[in-house]
C-alpha cells in the first residue's frame, strides 16, 4: 500500500494498539502532526517535551502498556532526555519518537539538529535512525517489541523530516527477527533444590522489586509468601506489589526502609530476591548486606545476576513464571511454621514502628499522606516527585493495588510527579489519581497545570510545601552541621493563585485541624484540584541509614 | 587477567559506538578491539581484549549480550584458540644496515613490504609477545612508526561461532 512516511507511522502505531501519545510539535515533525490530526490516535499536547516523556512513562507504569511520546528534532528531542533516562532506569516500556532534520542535512550542524540516537545511547535499550521511508513499519514493529519484551526499556525512533514526507510501499512484518540470546534455560534450574532451601530455611525473607509489578506477578507473590509463611519486604519500585497491610509485609527496606525490614535482612538466613537489582539505596554497605543469608536471585535480566551482589543461586526468568514454577508441588507450611522467626519480626514491628510526632500546632507531612491513604482507601494511583515527600508516601500510603505507585526510583527525577499523573489519568480515566508533590519538584514542571486544565483531568494535586528542598536540607542538617546551602525556596509563588491562574480550583491549608476536611473536599470535587499544605519546614525522614552505612545502623 | 572476547554483531552504523560506549560507561578496560566483516556481509566480528577479573568478564559478556545489535558473544580461552595480530613497523635503516634488518625480519618470519633509501616497512604477524619482542630489537635501528591491528582470535578445531537469527513473536523475550 502506498502512503507517506508519516502515515506509515500512524498506521504502525495503530497496529501496536497505541491510542494516546504525548507530544509537542515542531518543524521536523510537521508531516507527522499532519498525519496525526487525520488519524484516530489521541494526541495530548503538553507544555514542555520533558513532560511528554514523563506523561508517557506515567501512562506506561499505570497501565502496563507501552507509552509513546513525540517531539521535534534538536531541542525538542534533547528535552526528552531526562524523561527517557527516568523511564530507562525504572525499566518502563517507552517508545520515544523524535523528528530529525532532512537526511541531506544530517551531520552538518543544521538548524535544530541534534544526534539524539547518539545522545541517548547510554540511557536507552535501543535506538533507530530511520533513513528510508519503507523501513518505518519494520522499525516501529521492532521498537515496540524491544520496549515491552524481557526487561522493558526505552526505544528511540528518530525520523528525518524527508523520510516522513516521502511516499513508499508500507509493510508491517508479522514477526521480528532479532539475534539469539541466551538465558538460563528452565531445564538447567533445580527447582526442587530451591523449594527445599526455602522450606528448610529458618529465617527466610522475600525481597520483591519492580520486576513483580512489570511481570504482573502480585498474586503469585502473595500466594507464595502465604504458602511458605515467609515475610516480604519490597523495594521502592516494588511497593505496590505486596499489600502494605498484609501480616507478612515488612514494608520497604534500605536507606529509608523500616527498621524491621532492615533488621530482618540482617538476621535472615535465606533471601529470595525477585525482580530487584540491589541498588545502593537498598543495600547500604554492600559488604555487610544480608551477611548471614544465602541469596537466591530471580531476575529476567541475566546481567543483573552478580552485578552488585553474588547470589548463591540464580534464576534468569520472568518473576511471574519463576514464581508459578516454584509453586508447583510446594507443600503448604504448617500453621506453626517459623513461629519463632515471625514472632521475632512481630516484636521488632511493635517496638520499632514507623512513627512521627503529630502536632496540633503545625501540619505534619506524614499526617497528610496518612489521611490521603485513609480517604482513598489505598486505592488511588499516586505519583510523586523526589525527596522527603516521596519517602513519606512510601512509608505512610497503604498501597495494595499493583501499578498504583508512580515514582522515579532509579534516576530520582524531580518534576516527575505532575506529568506522570497526567499520563496515568489518561491511561486510567476511571481511577483516582493523586500527585503528591513537594514545592521544589512541582516547580520543575508546574507549566503542566495548563495540560491538566486543558483536558480537565480530575487529578488531585497535594502539594506538601515546606519551603525547602527538604531532603537536601535534611542531609545538610545531619551531615554538614546544619550549614544550609541553597535549600531555602524563598521566592516560591503563591501556589493557590498559580493554580487558579490556570483555571484550577485550589485551597491552602495552614492549620493541622483542617487537613482532613480539605482532603475530603478535594476528593469530592469533580475536576482538577490543588491543595497546598503548609507543612512543618524542619520535619525529617526517619528512620535513615546514612549513605554507605550498614542496614543495622539506623538513625531516627 | 586478560581475556579475549569475540562478538558477532550486525554490520550496521553505530554498532561500534554502542559497544565502545558500553565499555567506557561500565568501566571495562579495553586493551585492543579489532573489527571486520565476516563471510556474511550482514555480520561483523569483533575481537576485544579486556583486562579484568572473572566477575568483570561475566558482567561484560552479559552487558554485551543485552545490546540488540550484538548477535553472539564468546569468551575465547587461550588454550582453546589461536590468536594473531598484525603489525606494520617503519624502521630507519641506513643502506649499510640492510642486511642486518633483513636477517632480523627473517628470524621473526616477517616481511619487508616497502623499502626506501633510509627506511623499510616490516609486516609482522604473531601474538603480542612476538610483536613486542621484535619491536624491542628493532628499537636499536630506530622505529619511526608502528601500527598494530590488535588481537584477532578464533577457536581451534571444528568449533565455530554459529548463530541463528530467530523469528520472535510478540511477547517473546528480548533481554
Amino acid at each position: 500500500m502506498r502512503m507517506t512516511g508519516a502515515e506509515m507511522l500512524m498506521e504502525s502505531l495503530k497496529r501496536e494498539g497505541v491510542d494516546t501519545i504525548f507530544g509537542y510539535p515542531g518543524g521536523a515533525v510537521l508531516y507527522i502532526y499532519d498525519a496525526l490530526a487525520r488519524s484516530s490516535i489521541r494526541h495530548v499536547l503538553v507544555r514542555h517535551e520533558q513532560a511528554a516523556a514523563h506523561a508517557a512513562d506515567g501512562y506506561a507504569r499505570a497501565t502496563g502498556k507501552v507509552g509513546v511520546c513525540l517531539a521535534t528534532s534538536g531541542p525538542g528531542a534533547t528535552n526528552l532526555v531526562t524523561g527517557i533516562a527516568t523511564a530507562h532506569m525504572d525499566s518502563v516500556p517507552l517508545v520515544a519518537i523524535t523528528g530529525q532534520v532532512n537526511t541531506s542535512l544530517l551531520g552538518r550542524d543544521s538548524f535544530q539538529e541534534a544526534d539524539i540516537t547518539g545522545i541517548t545511547m547510554p540511557i536507552t535499550k535501543h535506538s533507530f535512525l530511520v533513513k528510508e521511508t519503507r523501513q518505518i513499519g519494520p522499525v516501529v514493529r521492532e521498537a515496540f517489541h524491544i520496549a515491552r519484551s524481557g526487561r522493558p526499556g526505552v526505544v528511540v525512533v528518530d525520523l528525518p523530516k524527508d523520510v516522513t514526507a516521502r511516499e513508499d510501499d508500507f509493510s508491517y512484518p508479522p514477526a521480528v527477527s532479532l539475534g539469539q540470546k541466551e538465558g538460563t534455560g528452565d531445564d538447567q534450574i533445580d527447582w526442587e533444590d530451591i523449594q527445599r532451601r526455602i522450606i528448610n530455611a529458618e529465617r527466610p525473607v522475600i525481597c520483591a522489586g519492580g520486576g513483580i509489578v512489570i511481570s504482573g506477578a502480585e498474586e503469585q507473590l502473595r500466594k507464595f509468601a502465604e504458602t511458605l509463611r515467609v515475610p516480604v519486604t519490597t523495594t521502592l519500585m516494588g511497593l505496590s506489589a505486596f499489600p502494605a497491610d498484609h501480616p507478612l509485609s515488612l514494608g520497604m527496606l534500605g536507606m529509608h526502609g523500616t527498621r524491621y525490614a532492615n533488621y530482618a535482612i540482617m538476621e535472615a538466613d535465606l533471601l529470595v530476591a525477585i525482580g530487584v537489582r540491589f541498588d545502593d539505596r537498598v543495600t547500604g554497605n554492600i559488604e555487610s548486606f544480608a551477611p548471614n543469608a544465602t541469596i537466591i536471585h530471580i531476575d529476567v535480566d541475566p546481567a543483573e545476576i552478580g552485578k552488585n551482589v553474588s547470589p548463591g543461586l540464580a534464576v534468569v526468568q520472568d518473576a511471574g513464571e519463576a514464581l508459578s514454577r516454584l509453586m508447583k508441588g510446594l507443600p503448604r507450611a504448617g500453621k506453626e511454621a517459623r513461629n519463632g522467626w515471625l514472632g521475632e519480626i512481630k516484636s521488632w514491628k511493635e517496638s520499632n514502628p514507623l512513627k512521627y510526632k503529630d502536632s496540633d500546632e503545625v501540619i505534619k507531612p506524614q499526617k497528610v499522606v496518612e489521611e490521603i491513604s485513609r480517604i482513598t482507601g489505598g486505592e488511588a494511583v499516586v505519583s510523586t516527585d523526589v525527596g522527603q515527600h516521596q519517602m513519606w508516601v512510601a512509608h505512610y500510603y497503604c498501597f495494595h493495588r499493583s501499578r498504583s505507585f508512580l515514582t522515579s526510583g532509579g534516576l530520582g527525577t524531580m518534576g516527575y510527579g505532575l506529568p506522570a499523573a497526567i499520563g496515568a489519568q489518561f491511561g486510567r480515566p476511571e481511577s483516582t489519581v493523586v500527585a503528591v508533590l513537594g514545592d521544589g519538584g512541582f516547580q520543575m514542571n508546574s507549566q503542566e497545570l495548563a495540560t491538566v486544565a486543558l483536558y480537565q483531568l480530575p487529578i488531585k494535586i497535594c502539594l506538601l510545601n515546606n519551603g525547602f528542598l527538604g531532603m537536601v536540607r535534611q542531609w545538610q542538617e545531619l551531615f554538614f552541621e546544619g550549614r544550609y546551602s541553597a535549600v531555602d525556596m524563598g521566592g516560591n509563588p503563591d501556589f493557590v493563585r498559580l493554580a487558579e491562574a490556570y483555571g484550577l480550583t485550589a485551597r491552602r491549608v495552614t492549620a493541622a485541624r483542617e487537613v482532613t476536611s480539605a482532603l475530603e473536599w478535594a476528593f469530592e470535587e469533580r475536576g482538577p484540584v490543588l491543595v497546598e499544605f503548609a507543612v512543618d519546614p524542619l520535619e525529617n525522614v526517619y528512620p535513615m541509614v546514612p549513605a554507605g552505612g550498614t542496614l543495622r545502623e539506623m538513625i531516627g | 587477567m586478560r581475556h579475549t572476547v569475540t562478538a558477532l554483531v550486525e554490520n550496521s552504523p553505530g554498532v561500534l559506538t554502542r559497544v565502545a560506549g558500553l565499555f567506557s560507561r561500565r568501566g571495562f578496560n579495553i586493551d585492543s578491539l579489532a573489527v571486520g566483516v565476516t563471510e556474511d556481509p550482514r555480520i561483523s566480528r569483533m575481537t576485544i581484549v579486556v583486562e579484568g577479573s572473572e566477575a568483570t568478564l561475566e558482567q561484560l559478556t552479559k552487558q554485551l549480550n543485552k545490546l540488540i545489535n550484538v548477535i553472539k558473544v564468546t569468551d575465547l580461552k587461550d588454550s582453546e584458540s589461536v590468536a594473531r595480530e598484525l603489525a606494520l613497523v617503519k624502521i630507519a635503516v641506513e643502506p649499510a644496515q640492510r642486511a642486518q634488518i633483513t636477517q632480523l625480519v627473517d628470524i621473526f618470519r616477517g616481511k619487508i613490504i616497502d623499502m626506501g633509501r633510509q627506511s623499510v616497512i616490516v609486516e609482522l604477524t604473531g601474538d603480542e609477545t612476538k610483536v613486542d619482542a621484535f619491536l624491542n630489537l628493532a628499537r636499536d635501528f630506530g622505529i619511526k612508526e608502528v601500527v598494530r591491528t590488535g588481537r584477532i582470535a578464533m577457536a581451534r578445531g571444528m568449533k565455530s561461532m554459529e548463530y541463528q537469527k530467530e523469528e520472535k513473536q510478540n511477547g517473546q523475550n528480548i533481554l
